[in-house]
């Protein structure tokens, strides 16, 4: 069973899309870009469906080499790609959710300019995220890794005529060079000792490694080094800066990109890499601690955010930091499914998000928006059912994964009941601000300018997403925009419930190569504490699953009570609250202190001492000084060369009566 | 007797005020007659050599010097009447179209 399947077709396909709408778009028409960019991402999506429908029957992992890259000494690296469970659920993801994206992305970017850029951005991005997925060693897992930064960069500065749009993308790039320095030292830690960046090698390696003290030091440094890398991509703790202001770029892109899968990639690597932190267990908790202070720490900010992408923006991180507790108590593939609900959730939140931007004329606001249930009553629906999945309420998706984590954050060897209470008070607030976000955006009274169109006309929206010339009034959003919409409300609803536990065994393969084989056909989890342990834990497990259920409800019940039934009453409790709520309204100053701490010195230091001092005063100066020099010889020379004939004539005489001076001097001598 | 060095002294006293005229003048035809005073100085220390060493290859050097001298002054008084002509003075300040 060693089928053909033409995996680097896969990334292959959006990557033709992009360049032919990259190179020769600007003279197509919009439907002939569209088309182009579609097909080719549909074809993709098609190709992962096929694959997926072929995949009980092949032997996994399904490894395709396409040719030699680098050879040098012992290591060699091929370009190279792999098939197995957990590359075929990023696979899906993010064919699937991508290509629902560019569906959506023709309705919500039919009016912009640059319509041809978009999408060559966008295929580029699936090009680069699925060569990520796909890849079978770090190498060629760093080049998508960096193609999505790319690709994220350019779409964040879709608008770079707008100075922060520009901005956020430079800061998005510089914040994530930062965490791929940690990834690329991992990488050469793993040649150094290992000799090999592919999977199966180093895997293998790493598990003939004798337990001593310096084997585990080694194995602690490529996790963390991999975990900083992870926490740049995934927008962690403390490299998450970059994710909120990414939100500059289109909506659509923000669903695809920072919530959906590219943000994503990290959880991928890190629970890839699952061998490596197994044997690290100081590493894997750096990992849990990481995943539950930022899960904590980005809700609390998510609460006092207003403009409705901003809130999302931090959800994301939190979800995000909900994945990594999870890899970090070694339930990698409750993180992996997490990740699968959460592209369904949150990539349908950004869109209906997106949609109910589009449908009021470009504001973000959330205080001026309200009352908009019954006006724009399809993406209210399709909103609902994302924020009810997201908030964790049974049986929509997010509640069995979110809940499987919780779970595993409180049984598993490396688990906590701490890690488990943050999870758990993080839910309610993940359920608080998001119904908040719900309420204001859809309850009480539209509270925005009545006449919008008029006061905007022509100029551009404050926030950017520029839809406010044509339209007039509040509006539902065309279908090409809502048939995606309903599409992912239905996977948000459903996608959980497959089940925490089939998941999990069908990941077995990956997580726990050595059990499968065991327990083949049996039909049960590996690593499960044994059967009379698993009856106590299904007691408490019972009892947990109603806190997490009655965590969501009472932040459900918060946020109906905050705004909906009294108003006022926010504003009451933030002015008691005081300091507090103000850092939390200022996101903890942390983008004032990293200004502070590292991006003020950095200018400074380059501007008097680098420009200033080395550039001009020693560098410039040379150059100058000896410019100045030659012209200043040159100056007096000059005049040797007057163009006056007599005066030519007399440099000759008196050259010549010198030379005759000195013949008599000599003579006479 | 005149003693050698005096012939010298004058030849070069000759050559220096051509040298001087040639520099300072402005009229073409007084620096083409300074050239000449040059070629003379040299002929008059061409000679003193001939006669102070009793050879004859200093008065056949005079003899091309002169003849050279001849040609050279029939075609430069006619260039010098063509640029009067066409510019309408001698002065070489004033013939400069060659110049930048």
């Amino acid at each position: 069973m060693t089928a053909n399947l033409h995996l680097w077709l896969i990334p292959l396909l959006p990557l033709i899309g992009a360049a032919i709408n990259g190179l020769l778009g600007k003279k197509f028409s919009r439907p002939a870009i569209v088309a182009v960019a579609l097909s080719f991402c549909g074809a993709a999506f098609a190709m992962a469906l096929w694959i997926a429908a072929q995949f009980s029957s092949l032997l996994t992992p399904h490894l395709e080499t396409l040719a030699s890259w680098l050879r040098a000494g012992n290591l060699q690296i091929d370009f190279a790609f792999q098939l197995d469970q957990l590359s075929l659920i990023m696979l899906l993801v993010v064919t699937g959710v991508g290509f629902l994206i560019h569906i959506y992305s023709v309705g919500y970017m039919w009016e912009e300019g640059g319509f041809y850029r978009f999408f060559s951005y966008l295929n580029l991005f699936m090009f680069f995220m699925l060569t990520l997925v796909l890849a079978s060693n770090y190498l060629v897992m760093f080049i998508g890794w960096e193609g999505v930064g790319l690709a994220s960069y350019l779409l964040i500065g879709f608008w770079f005529t707008k100075d922060s749009a520009a901005s956020a993308g430079k800061k998005a790039f510089i914040v994530n060079r930062i965490g791929d320095f940690g990834f690329l030292v991992g990488l050469f830690l793993m040649i150094k000792h290992f000799g090999s960046l592919n999977f199966d090698q180093v895997f293998f390696s790493v598990g003939r490694l004798p337990s001593t003290p310096e084997t585990t030091a080694l194995l602690t440094s490529i996790g963390l080094l991999l975990m900083v890398g992870a926490c740049g991509k995934s927008a962690q703790i403390p490299l998450y800066v970059w994710l909120p202001d990414a939100m500059e770029g289109p909506t659509p892109v923000s669903a695809l990109i920072h919530a959906a899968t590219m943000v994503t990639a990290g959880v991928y690597m890190v629970a890839r890499s699952h061998v490596i932190f197994e044997h690290a267990p100081l590493a894997l908790m750096v990992v849990a601690i990481i995943g539950t202070l930022t899960a904590l720490f980005a809700a609390t900010i998510g609460i006092c955010q207003t403009d409705i992408k901003k809130v999302l923006a931090y959800s994301t991180i939190s979800q995000l930091g909900y994945m990594f507790m999870a890899c970090g108590v070694g339930a990698f593939s409750m993180g992996i499914f997490h990740l699968m609900t959460h592209a369904f959730f949150k990539g349908l939140l950004f869109l209906a998000a997106g949609s109910v931007i589009h449908s009021i004329g470009g504001e973000q606001d959330m205080r001026k928006m309200g009352g908009l249930r019954t006006k724009i009553p399809w993406t209210f629906w399709t909103m609902t059912a994302a924020t009810f999945a997201i908030s964790g309420f049974w049986p929509f998706a997010g509640f069995f994964s979110k809940d499987a984590i919780l779970w595993k954050a409180y049984s598993s060897p490396f688990g906590s009941w701490v890690f488990w209470f943050i999870g758990v008070f993080t839910a309610f607030l993940t359920s608080f601000y998001m119904f908040r976000l719900w309420f204001l955006t859809f309850f009480g009274e539209y509270r925005g300018e009545q006449s919008h169109a008029e006061t905007h006309a022509g100029v551009p929206a404050p926030h950017g997403d520029g839809h406010d010339n044509e339209h007039h009034g509040i509006h539902e959003s065309p279908k090409v925009m809502l048939i995606p919409l309903v599409i992912l409300a239905v996977l948000s609803v459903t996608g959980g419930w497959i089940g925490s536990e089939r998941f999990d065994r069908f990941l077995s393969p990956v997580f726990h190569p050595g059990a499968t084989t065991a327990i083949l056909g049996e039909a049960q989890t590996s690593v499960e504490p044994p059967q009379n342990q698993d009856k106590e834990h299904g007691a408490s497990e019972g009892l947990l699953t109603t806190i997490s259920i009655l965590a969501a409800f009472l932040g459900f019940g918060l946020a109906w009570l905050f705004y909906h039934q009294r108003p006022q009453l926010p504003e009451e409790i933030a002015e008691s609250l005081g300091g507090f709520y103000r850092a939390v309204a200022n996101k903890y100053y942390v983008d004032q202190l990293y200004a502070i701490l590292f991006v003020t010195p950095l200018i400074d230091g380059s501007r008097d001492i680098l420009w200033h001092s080395v550039d001009q005063d020693v560098i410039d100066a040379t150059v100058n000084s000896s410019a100045e020099g030659a012209e200043r010889v040159s100056d007096s020379l000059r005049h040797m060369q007057s163009g006056n004939l007599r005066s030519y004539a007399g440099w000759v005489a008196l050259g010549a009566a010198a030379v005759i001076a000195y013949m008599i001097w000599t003579g006479v001598r | 007797m005149v003693p050698l060095s005096y012939y010298l002294v004058l030849s070069g006293i000759l050559f220096a005020s051509g040298v001087t005229g040639f520099l300072i003048k402005r009229n073409l035809i007084t620096i083409f007659m300074s050239i000449e005073l040059m070629l003379n100085g040299v002929n008059l220390s061409f000679v003193a050599f001939a006669a102070h060493w009793q050879k004859l290859s200093g008065q056949v050097f005079v003899f091309f010097v002169m003849v050279v001298a001849a040609a050279e002054a029939a075609v430069g008084l006619a260039i010098i009447i063509s640029v009067f002509r066409t510019r309408q003075t001698l002065n070489v300040d004033q013939v400069n179209l060659l110049k930048l």
